[in-house]
C-alpha cells in the first residue's frame, strides 16, 4: 500500500473542462506515452466542446495515421470522427469541439524564424551554413526551442482556445525547459561574440584589451578544427549577429507564456524508478520557476482485477495443481474424470495473476516514494492498456479514465 | 580462460541502442555482466551522462574513470572477470584528447571554464559524437603490456535508436566540419574501428509497435550507410502467457471457458465464491490480447534476420539480482 495519506486527485477534466485554460503541457521522461496521453487530452477536451490543436513531436506512426496526419508538415490538420457532447448529462446540448493535430518540423521552424528575422540575401547564407544545419538539426535542444516556437506562435494565432503540447521526447524532462534558455544564451553569449570579434575590423586590438586568454580559444580551436572551421563559425555568427535579439526575445516569450495564467503542466510517468525520478526533478523545478504544475499523470498502472487473491497464495495453488500434473496420467489412462486441461488453464491463469500482483506491488513502492516526497501534487492515474493506443477509440477509453476515479 | 562458440566471437565492440524505455541501460549492464564470465574484462561505457550505470549497479555516482563495479558471473573452475565502467562526457573527453595528443592539460582546463568546451562540443557538427566514439574505440584498442588488450570487449550504452547512425557514422559527420586536419584524422582512425568486424549494434526493443518500428528504421539506417554491422534484436521485458494458441485465441476474444477456471481453482483448494474465476478470465483476457499484439511485433521483427534473444520480465524490478539473472539469460542463448 501507499504510504502516508493519499494524494489529492488530479482532475484533468475539469481543468480542460475550465475555458481559463489555455495551453496544457505534457512533459516527462522519453517512453512514458507522453504524445498519447496529450492526444487523449485533446480529444477528450474537443468532445467537451473546446477548440483544440495538439502539438506533437514524435507520435507513433499508427495513431498519427489515426489522428489523419501523415508528414511532419507543421500544419495543423483537422481531425476526423470527433464526437460532440460526451460531457456527462446536466449540461445543455454542447456546441461541437474541434480538434486539429500538428507534427513539428523542427528545421522548418527554424528556417522561417530565421527567413522572417533577415534579409533574402543573409538568409540564403545562414541557411547554407554547415554550423547553421548543424545547429537546427541536431543541437540538442533546437528540438524543444522549436516546440516552443511553435507554441508561441499557436497561442498568437489565436485561432484554438486549447493547445496541448506533447513535448520532445528527450532523456530527461528538465531538457525541455532549459533548452530554449541554453539556446538563446548560447546564441548570444559572450564567447561568440569573442570568436566572431576577429573578423571585425580592429578586433585585435579589442581582444588583447578584452582577454588575454582569448588567443588560446582561438589557438586551441584552429588546432581541433583547423582554420577553414573557425573561418565557419565566425561567418555563421556574424550572419545571426542581426537576428540575436530576435532569438532572446522569442525565448523569452515562451518562457513568459509558460508562466502566465491559463498555461498548466501535467507530468507524465510511468510507475518506474527513472521515469518518477525524472517526473519528481521537474516537479521541484516547476515549482522553483513558479510554473503552474496541475498535477502528475501515472501512465500505465497495472490494474488486477482479482487484487483480493495474493501473490504468494496464488503461486502455492499453482504450485498444488502442478503437483498434480503428472500424476493424472495414470488416472487419465484409467478413464476417470479428466481435469488436466482445467488444471493447465488455471495455472496459468494463477501465474500470470502472481506476477502482475507483484509488480502491482513494485509499482504501488516506487509511486509511494513519489508521493510521499510530493504529498501536495494531486495525482490520477490511467490503468495500463492490453493494446498499443492507435485509434481514436484507443484514445477515448484513455480519456474515460480521467474521469472515472 | 575458457572458449565458448558465441554468436558474437571476435566481436570486441558492442554497442547496445534502444528507444527510450526499452531498457537499453539494463540490456547494456546484462550485456557486460555476461561477457565478464570466463575471467574476462569488460568496460562498460555510458556516454549520455545520466549515471544510468550507477543506479543500475547500486554504486555511488561515477566520475570520468574506469572504475570496477561487479564480477561476472563464474564457476570455480572458471571464475568470473570483472566489469569496470566509464562514464564519458564530451567535455572530458575533449580535454583528455587535446592533453594526449597536444599536452595542452591546463589550457583544456582553462577553456572548460570558459565555456569554450561546452561550446565546441555543443556547436561543432559531429565532435561531439567523435570524441564519445573515439573514446570507446580507444578502449577497444588499448594494450598493456602482459595481457595483450586491456579489454576483452567494450560495451557501450549508447544514445537511443533514432539517432544511432548518425552517432556512429562519424566521418561523414565530422566531413562538413574539417575536411581535412587533426580532428579528421581522429575521425577517420575512429571509424576504423567502428566499421571492423570487431564492432557490431544491438537494438533493444519492446514488442510494441513504435519501438520496433525504430528497430526495423535503424537496422535499415545502418546498412544504409555501409560496413556498420547490426547486431542482434534483443527483446527486453517478454512475458510468456502459457496457453496453447487455440485457447489464447479465445481468451482475447473473451471466450474463455469460465467453469474449465471453476474447475481448476477447487482442484487448487481455492475458494471461488468472489469471483475469482471471473476475475482471473479477465487477467487472461487481457494478457491474451497483449501477448498476440506482441506477436503481432515479433513477425515483423523476424524480417530483420538478425539474431534475436528475448529477455524476460523481472515483475519485482531490476535489482543486481535479476541483472545477474538477464545476462543468463543472455548467456544461455549465445549472446555471450
Amino acid at each position: 500500500m501507499m504510504t502516508g495519506r493519499p494524494s489529492p486527485h488530479l482532475d484533468v477534466d475539469r481543468l480542460i473542462d475550465d475555458r481559463r485554460t489555455r495551453i496544457v503541457v505534457c512533459c516527462g521522461s522519453g517512453g512514458v506515452g507522453k504524445t498519447t496521453i496529450a492526444a487523449a487530452i485533446g480529444l477528450r477536451a474537443a468532445e467537451h466542446g473546446r477548440h483544440v490543436v495538439v502539438l506533437t513531436v514524435d507520435p507513433a506512426r499508427r495513431l498519427a495515421q489515426s489522428m489523419g496526419l501523415t508528414s511532419l508538415d507543421n500544419t495543423p490538420r483537422l481531425v476526423r470522427g470527433v464526437k460532440a457532447g460526451t460531457r456527462k448529462a446536466g449540461n445543455d446540448a454542447e456546441a461541437a469541439g474541434s480538434l486539429h493535430a500538428m507534427m513539428l518540423d523542427m528545421k522548418r521552424t527554424f528556417d522561417e524564424i530565421v527567413e522572417a528575422h533577415a534579409d533574402p540575401d543573409r538568409a540564403a547564407q545562414i541557411l547554407a551554413n554547415p554550423f547553421y544545419q548543424s545547429l537546427s538539426s541536431s543541437f540538442a535542444g533546437t528540438q524543444e526551442y522549436m516546440a516552443m516556437e511553435k507554441l508561441g506562435q499557436l497561442r498568437r494565432a489565436d485561432e484554438w482556445d486549447l493547445i496541448v503540447v506533447d513535448t520532445p521526447p528527450s532523456r530527461s524532462a528538465l531538457d525541455f525547459l532549459d533548452a530554449p534558455q541554453r539556446l538563446a544564451r548560447f546564441l548570444d553569449g559572450k564567447l561568440l561574440r569573442l570568436l566572431t570579434a576577429p573578423a571585425k575590423v580592429g578586433g585585435r586590438a579589442y581582444l588583447r584589451a578584452l582577454n588575454a586568454g582569448f588567443g588560446v580559444v582561438t589557438g586551441v580551436l584552429t588546432k581541433i578544427l583547423g582554420t577553414q572551421v573557425l573561418r565557419d563559425v565566425q561567418t555563421f555568427v556574424s550572419a545571426l549577429d542581426t537576428m540575436f535579439g530576435g532569438f532572446r526575445e522569442r525565448a523569452d516569450y515562451t518562457y513568459q507564456l509558460l508562466r502566465a495564467p491559463g498555461t498548466a503542466f501535467l507530468v507524465v510517468a510511468a510507475p518506474e524508478e527513472d521515469a518518477l525520478r525524472e517526473a519528481s526533478y521537474f516537479v521541484e523545478r516547476l515549482d522553483t520557476e513558479r510554473m503552474p504544475l496541475a498535477g502528475l499523470i501515472l501512465n500505465r498502472v497495472q490494474q488486477v482485477p482479482a487484487a483480493h487473491l495474493s501473490a504468494a497464495r496464488s503461486l502455492a495453488a499453482a504450485e498444488v495443481l502442478q503437483a498434480g500434473l503428472p500424476a493424472d496420467t495414470a488416472r487419465r489412462h484409467a478413464g476417470a474424470n479428466d481435469d488436466a486441461p482445467a488444471r493447465q488453464l488455471t495455472i496459468a491463469a494463477l501465474q500470470l495473476h502472481a506476477d502482475r500482483m507483484t509488480q502491482a506491488a513494485a509499482e504501488r513502492r516506487i509511486a509511494g516514494g513519489f508521493t510521499a516526497a510530493h504529498p501536495l501534487v494531486p495525482v490520477t492515474e490511467i490503468p495500463a492498456q492490453a493494446e498499443d493506443v492507435h485509434d481514436l477509440e484507443g484514445l477515448r477509453r484513455i480519456g474515460e479514465s480521467f474521469d472515472a476515479n | 580462460m575458457a572458449t565458448r562458440d558465441t554468436d558474437w566471437d571476435g566481436v570486441r565492440l558492442h554497442v547496445v541502442t534502444g528507444k527510450g524505455g526499452t531498457g537499453k541501460t539494463t540490456v547494456a549492464g546484462a550485456l557486460a555482466l555476461a561477457l565478464a564470465a570466463d575471467g574476462r574484462r569488460v568496460l562498460l561505457m555510458e556516454v549520455e551522462g545520466r549515471q544510468g550505470i550507477a543506479q543500475l549497479f547500486d554504486v555511488p555516482p561515477l566520475p570520468y574513470a574506469e572504475r570496477r563495479i561487479a564480477v561476472g558471473p563464474g564457476t570455480d573452475a572458471h571464475p568470473g572477470g570483472d566489469v569496470f565502467a566509464l562514464v564519458a562526457d564530451p567535455e572530458s573527453a575533449l580535454i583528455e584528447y587535446l592533453q594526449m595528443f597536444y599536452g595542452l592539460r591546463h589550457a583544456g582546463t582553462a577553456l572548460a571554464k570558459l565555456g569554450v568546451m561546452d561550446f565546441a562540443t555543443t556547436i561543432a557538427p559531429g565532435l561531439r559524437d567523435v570524441l564519445l566514439t573515439g573514446k570507446a574505440a580507444e578502449a577497444v584498442r588499448r594494450k598493456d603490456g602482459s595481457r595483450g588488450r586491456t579489454y576483452d570487449a567494450v560495451v557501450m550504452d549508447a544514445p537511443p535508436t533514432g539517432r544511432i547512425g548518425r552517432f556512429l557514422n562519424v566521418s561523414a559527420e565530422v566531413s562538413d566540419l574539417a575536411r581535412v586536419g587533426p580532428i579528421r584524422g581522429h575521425a577517420d582512425t575512429v571509424q576504423q574501428v567502428i566499421r571492423s568486424p570487431e564492432t557490431v549494434v544491438h537494438f533493444v526493443t519492446l514488442l510494441e509497435e513504435m519501438p520496433v518500428q525504430e528497430t526495423l528504421d535503424g537496422i535499415a539506417e545502418l546498412r544504409a550507410l555501409g560496413g556498420i554491422r547490426p547486431g542482434a534484436v534483443i527483446v527486453n521485458m517478454t512475458r510468456p502467457l502459457a496457453l496453447p494458441p487455440r485457447q489464447l485465441q479465445a481468451a482475447a476474444a473473451g471466450k474463455l471457458d469460465q467453469a474449465q477456471l471453476a474447475i481448476g481453482l477447487k482442484s487448487a483448494g481455492l475458494d471461488d465464491s468472489h469471483g475469482l474465476a471471473g476475475a482471473l478470465a479477465a487477467e487472461l483476457a487481457e494478457q491474451a490480447r497483449t501477448t498476440l499484439g506482441q506477436e503481432e511485433q515479433q513477425q515483423r521483427l523476424n524480417t530483420t534476420d538478425q539474431p534475436c534473444y528475448r529477455l524476460p520480465w523481472v515483475s519485482s524490478g531490476i535489482d543486481l539480482a535479476g541483472l545477474y539473472r538477464l545476462a543468463g539469460a543472455l548467456r544461455e542463448q549465445k549472446a555471450a
